[in-house]
């Protein structure tokens, strides 16, 4: 299993390059990862289905229990299967759906990249590797939002999708912590048998919020589903897969994982019950609404999201087969209709509604796909969606509280459902033929086959309800509710009052779509509802914290070099000055400074230059000065027995001065700015700095120094080292972190010093 | 660049020694006064000088390679070094010794290789800055 999500992750690292090799075949080839990661998943549908476990530990920070553990059970196979099955189609229509691209293999390395996390996420055990993958995905989602980064919508959409989803991701770890904390384990197949500890401790309050904010977020639930929609800039295979079929789930999968563990309790059935049924009402109202393909099914999402999310919060047995079951139907018509979307799109140019008729001469296939798929977005029989509703009716009904209002709130998104279906369905390929262009061709196989492979599946999956119950749906509820139920689905229920429902649901819904324009004409006057949706909340704080930032910035940064200069010598001399005159205060050994001749004559010398460099007019003038200063305390360390140092400071010397000459070459004629005040100031910061530094050497000096760790280093360089020059044995061998980090920083520094450069050079010019 | 006879017939036979002696402070550093970063500088200051003898371009057409792309690889030969270690299974960073003591370099080891990263970087940083500053 972890050389499954090895191979995923190495996919993705190929990509770009086995798309230069083979420009052509790259989608099709690429598509053989998912293909095969997908049979090895499906050869153990048997075994899972007949109650086995699978597990695989790397261990990864034994001391902290964070380990790469993956675990297969129903729940997380089903996920599998559809992430990989889905990933094998998408990536094949992506390759007819953005043939020419420029970034095509990029594109193919971001999405073979989302898939591996998103299987990564599904299949892992360990919390800290669920984050870790968790977070994998909002950022390949943010990656393939805005992979058209030219246009200014798509980047804004990516930054929005990533913060909010990021920002749930943040609460979601910390939930994790403490969920760690309560339950003593960081696996969750641990944590399943402590599911009545950790529901009676304090914190299962905090941790059920927290943990719930990363999933809300992740699934689009209100108030943050407005994400959701604003994500449909990216390309429509990206939507198809992240944004319907898989990752959007990656929260639907946290709240199933965490049944056994959070569920149960009056808190999670209300909050879950109340904002799902809020995202199920939201998201269907706000669909029918919309003339943009794209955006129609975007909230179409969020509402199906909301009911996942509903069904979840019920808790019953028949709730969560319904949800199971509701889950496929949803991942196979959806996904197919946003492929329909795309190829509209590709052949036409436009996704509008109200521009797009008659297009099924031009499209046979895609309208057969887009009529299947959208019979099971509405619930017909025998589609597999048929099932999925009965179930829905089933669940809600016997929901344990409120089931009159929740059945009523679940019958009417169901009728806007049947009207979306239809207007997606109707609207784009039937009615008159409209004027096609001479040079248009019909869509490649790559474009109308996958859609159709994948609303086909609803109907052959609808037709072997037996089948598909058993093998998927029984594990998956298996493991959601961890106890053993039966499944048994079938197409005919007999006549009882869901029967009725569905009746109510299709009538209503036909007569819906036939006022769908009254419909547009209602959305138009109360677009100022939506203005002031979540939405805009969202912008008022990013804007808020940009006008933040600038402020600071403009009170922090002044732009003048000396009151850089000012800040940091101001600082240091006040903690010098204060942690000394709180610790040891100023101690002198006392006795006369026992020094040769020569080394008197330079220290004169370099008093001498320095006082020279701080008076004189002339730029050069001061810093030969500079320089004399540094030859001058060069020596001192060799006559102190510091020849390494010695060197590195005659150099660094030389190498200044040339960069000196260079930048004071450009600059105008010295003129003495500052005025008296100024420079009083200046000189007293500068004195009082020196004066503290020689307090601090004199009285670092006054005493002997105890120190094991010079010892320690003088004795073991030449026998666990190597070495018998002790500075650079510390330098690459005992501190060599350090160094790393040092020239770590330098790199940095003099890539910043060239990216300045380069920038004025750009705006000279 | 200074046009100027005996700057540019000095730094003729100067950039040889300069570099050849910074390679052997890099040697001999771990043993003797020297190491990766003042051979670095030292070898830094004579391509700086041929720089005001002759110009920037001429100067990076001697070296052949670019500052940038020195600073890069001086930092992958860091890091690697370091993770040779680990495939030893030993604490990133670890020093390895191979071999007996051979004259001037002493014994071979990652230290050395992680000294060579070092004299890179220190080397491409300070004239990737120094370019930087005369091509203005």
């Amino acid at each position: 299993m972890l050389i499954a999500l090895i191979i995923a992750f190495l996919a993705a690292l190929a990509a770009p390059w086995v798309h230069r090799f083979l420009p052509r075949n790259s989608g099709g080839l690429l598509a053989i990862f998912p293909s095969a990661l997908f049979c090895y998943f499906a050869l153990n549908i048997t075994s899972i289905a007949g109650g086995e476990r699978l597990f695989t530990t790397y261990p990864w920070f034994p001391s902290l229990g964070i380990n790469l553990s993956l675990y297969l059970d129903g729940l997380s196979l089903l996920f599998s299967l559809l992430i990989l099955g889905t990933g094998v189609l998408v990536l094949i229509y992506s390759s007819g759906y953005l043939e020419g691209n420029d970034h095509l293999g990029r594109f193919y390395a971001f999405m073979l990249l989302f898939m591996s996390s998103m299987l990564g996420l599904v299949l892992a055990d360990n919390m800290i590797t669920l984050f870790v993958f968790w977070e994998l995905t909002s950022l390949s989602s943010y990656l393939l939002i805005g992979f058209d980064y030219k246009r200014e919508t798509a980047r804004k959409a990516a930054l929005q999708a990533l913060l909010v989803t990021g920002a749930g991701g943040l609460a979601l770890l910390v939930g994790f912590l403490l969920l760690g904390h309560v339950g003593g384990s960081l696996e969750i197949s641990e944590l399943l048998n402590r599911g009545d500890v950790i529901r009676a401790h304090g914190l299962y309050l905090p941790i059920l919020l927290l943990v719930l904010a990363g999933a809300f977020t992740k699934s689009a639930q209100f108030p943050f589903h407005f994400w959701l929609p604003s994500a449909m800039e990216a390309p429509t295979p990206v939507s198809a897969y992240l944004h319907s079929a898989t990752m959007v789930k990656a929260g639907v999968y946290l709240l199933a994982r965490f049944t056994p563990i959070l569920g149960g309790t009056d808190a999670w059935h209300y909050i879950l019950t109340a904002f799902g049924a809020a995202t199920m009402l939201i998201g269907a109202i706000m669909a029918v609404t919309q003339t943009d393909l794209k955006r129609l099914l975007a909230y179409t999402t969020v509402s199906s999201l909301g009911t996942l999310v509903l069904l979840l919060g019920l808790g019953t047995t028949q709730a969560a087969e319904a949800a199971i079951v509701y889950l496929i139907v949803h991942a196979l018509y959806k996904g197919s209709l946003f492929l329909v979307a795309g190829v509209v799109d590709h052949t036409t140019g436009t996704r509008n509604i109200t521009e797009l008729s008659g297009l099924l001469r031009l499209m046979p296939a895609v309208a057969a796909a887009a009529v299947l798929a959208a019979l099971s977005m509405a619930g017909l029989p025998p589609m597999l969606g048929y099932l999925g509703k009965e179930l829905l009716y089933e669940a809600k009904l016997q929901a344990p509280q409120a089931a009159a209002l929740i059945t009523g709130a679940g019958l009417l998104a169901n009728i806007i459902m049947v009207t979306a279906a239809g207007i997606f369905a109707i609207n784009p390929f039937f009615g008159k033929s409209p004027a096609m262009p001479e040079n248009h061709h019909p869509p490649p196989p790559s474009l109308w086959l996958c859609p159709l492979i994948l609303a086909t599946l609803g109907l052959v999956l609808g037709l072997f309800p037996g089948v598909v119950g058993r093998l998927l749906v029984a594990p998956a509820v298996n493991a959601l509710l961890a106890e053993s139920t039966v499944i048994d689905l079938g197409l005919w229920h007999g006549l009882n009052p869901v029967l009725v429902l569905s009746m109510v649901t299709y009538g209503a819904g036909a007569a819906l779509y036939a006022g769908r324009k009254k419909l547009y004409l209602v959305a138009a006057r109360i677009r100022w509802v939506a203005a002031w949706g979540p939405a805009r909340w969202y912008d008022l704080v990013i804007d808020g914290t940009a006008r933040l930032a600038n402020l600071q910035t403009r009170f922090l940064q002044s732009g003048y070099l000396r009151y850089y200069l000012m800040t940091v010598l101001g600082t240091a001399f006040l903690l010098v000055s204060f942690s000394m005159s709180s610790k040891t205060g100023f101690r002198w050994g006392g006795g006369q400074p026992e020094a040769l001749f020569h080394e008197w004559v330079i220290a004169v010398l370099i008093l001498a230059a320095a006082f020279f460099a701080a008076t004189s007019q002339s730029r050069l003038a001061t810093v030969a000065a500079l320089g004399v200063v540094g030859y001058g305390l060069a020596l001192i360390y060799i006559f102190f027995g510091a020849p390494d140092l010695a060197m590195t400071q005659f150099c660094v010397e030389t190498l200044s001065i040339i960069l000196f000459v260079l930048v004071l070459y450009r600059l105008p004629r010295f003129s003495l700015r500052s005025g008296r005040r100024a420079r009083l100031r200046d000189a007293v910061i500068a004195l009082g700095n020196g004066g503290v530094m020689t307090a601090l050497v004199l009285t670092a000096t006054s005493e002997p120094v105890q120190s094991r760790i010079s010892s320690f280093f003088a004795e073991n360089a030449l026998t666990q080292a190597h070495g018998r020059n002790v500075v650079n044995v510390i330098l690459v061998d005992f501190r060599a972190l350090d160094t790393l980090a040092e020239i770590t920083v330098l790199a940095v520094a003099s890539l910043g010093v060239y990216a300045l450069l380069r920038a004025r050079d750009k705006k000279d010019r | 660049m200074i046009r100027s006879l005996i700057l540019s017939t000095a730094t003729r036979i100067l950039l040889p020694l300069l570099l050849l002696y910074s390679i052997f402070l890099l040697l001999r550093g771990h043993s003797e006064p020297g190491g990766g970063f003042v051979g670095g500088l030292v070898a830094a200051t004579g391509f700086a000088l041929y720089a005001l003898a002759y110009g920037v371009s001429a100067t990076r057409h001697k070296m052949h390679v670019d500052p940038r792309v020195l600073v890069a690889w001086g930092l992958v030969t860091a890091i690697g070094s370091g993770c040779i270690s680990l495939f030893a299974g030993r604490p990133f960073l670890t020093g390895l010794w191979a071999g007996d003591r051979l004259p001037i370099v002493g014994s071979l080891g990652t230290p050395l290789l992680f000294d060579t990263g070092v004299y890179m970087t220190v080397a491409g940083m300070a004239l990737l800055i120094v370019f930087s500053l005369m091509e203005e």
